[in-house]
């Protein structure tokens, strides 16, 4: 038999076996997950210039003491009922036609002894240092859907679609940039019309 | 012998596999690349609190984490039982999260050091005291905006 020329040709028969090791290894460690979460701003730590006046009216006060239990404008109220009662107080719009707050999309019941116009509605949260983490979080996601209710409402009427899911395209990376500029000033309008105006106060401690 | 040799009746040619490499390989190369790894391991109790407002935390490198929870088994005869704050591999004091969060927007490449998030991955069982004074240290190095990281979910279960 004539030798063959060059070297023998190597076996990639184990190819498989070793491709399928790494691919085991990293589907155990592969963890494919964004996280989520509730976002907020604080406030900055150096007081603002001027004192701004603001009304006790156009105050929603939200407290949590240790226990978990709420008080919403010096009622004790059950935790399911805070999203109402915080769209009541945004929507509201007491404000009397004419006025230059007077709040046109308004749909609530323009009590005069309640917020004037959702722009200037303040709801302000307090908690205990003992207060337990997941009750504040439970808190802080009830008010953030009640302006996420709302902002819907008003997406609905005047874009026929859905506030919260065109913020989440504007944010997503593969939106396209013309969409995203498109989205961005209807998102701006919408946040506008109800813009989230929630003051945390220092932590109270007994 | 004739060239044309019948083959013989019922037998199956063997499938080829020569290509299964290939496909394991693309299988391989979709994992390597998805995949993260963890830089920190945990050494608190993390379970996170459920909400259902929430908003995905996209671009993972201009987020900085600070886990908050009591520390798991092994270190709890150590650091006790209470919460304690993790920084990447340590626990801290809320005094040092300051220094952390500026010692970490300092590694960030300059465009990204605006607009950092800070993720607060909290264990749902932490008192509010600990959580007010990292906020405290977050204004104080101006870190403004922080998630609070949370499991999707029915935000009421929390309290059960």
């Amino acid at each position: 038999m004539a030798r063959r020329a060059g070297a023998p040709e190597v076996s990639a028969g184990s190819m498989a076996d070793i491709a399928f090791l790494l691919l085991i290894f990293f589907l155990v460690t592969t963890t494919i997950e964004t996280d989520a979460g509730l976002d907020r701003m604080l406030p900055p730590i150096e007081p603002p210039d001027t004192d701004v006046v603001i009304k006790q009216k156009n105050i929603f006060q939200v407290n949590i003491n240790q226990n978990g239990q709420l008080l919403a404008d010096d009622e004790l109220i059950e935790l399911k009922d805070l999203r109402e009662k915080a769209k009541a107080f945004l929507d509201n719009g007491g404000a009397p036609s004419g006025s230059p707050d007077y709040c046109s999309y308004c749909k609530g019941k323009r009590d005069a002894s309640s917020s004037d116009n959702p722009s200037k509605a303040i709801i302000s949260l307090k908690n205990d240092r003992e207060t337990k983490y997941s009750t504040y979080i439970t808190v802080q996601n009830e008010l953030v859907g009640a302006y996420n209710d709302l902002r819907n409402r008003e997406a609905q009427r005047l874009y026929n679609t859905n506030f919260v899911e065109m913020e989440a395209r504007y944010l997503d990376p593969e939106t396209s940039d013309e969409v995203k500029d498109e989205l961005k000033e209807k998102v701006k309008r919408i946040q506008d019309l109800f813009p989230q105006k929630l003051s945390e106060a220092e932590t109270s401690s007994n | 012998m004739s060239k044309f040799a019948k083959k013989k009746d019922g037998e199956v040619p063997a499938v080829s596999t020569a290509s299964l490499p290939d496909i394991v390989f693309m299988l391989l190369f979709f994992f390597m690349t998805v995949t993260v790894m963890k830089d920190s391991s945990l050494k608190v109790e993390n379970v996170l609190p459920n909400a259902s407002e929430v908003k995905k935390l996209e671009k993972k490198d201009r987020v900085i984490y600070i886990y908050v929870g009591a520390p798991t088994r092994e270190y709890q005869k150590v650091f006790g039982t209470e919460p304690k704050i993790q920084l990447n591999d340590k626990f801290a004091s809320p005094s040092e999260v300051g220094d952390y969060i500026l010692m970490e927007r300092a590694k960030k490449p300059q465009e990204l050091q605006n607009v950092l998030t800070t993720a607060l991955k909290v264990d749902k069982n932490a008192n509010m005291g600990l959580i007010s004074d990292i906020k405290q240290e977050l204004r104080k190095v101006n870190a403004l905006k922080v998630n609070y990281t949370t499991y999707e979910g029915d935000a009421f279960r929390n309290l059960q």
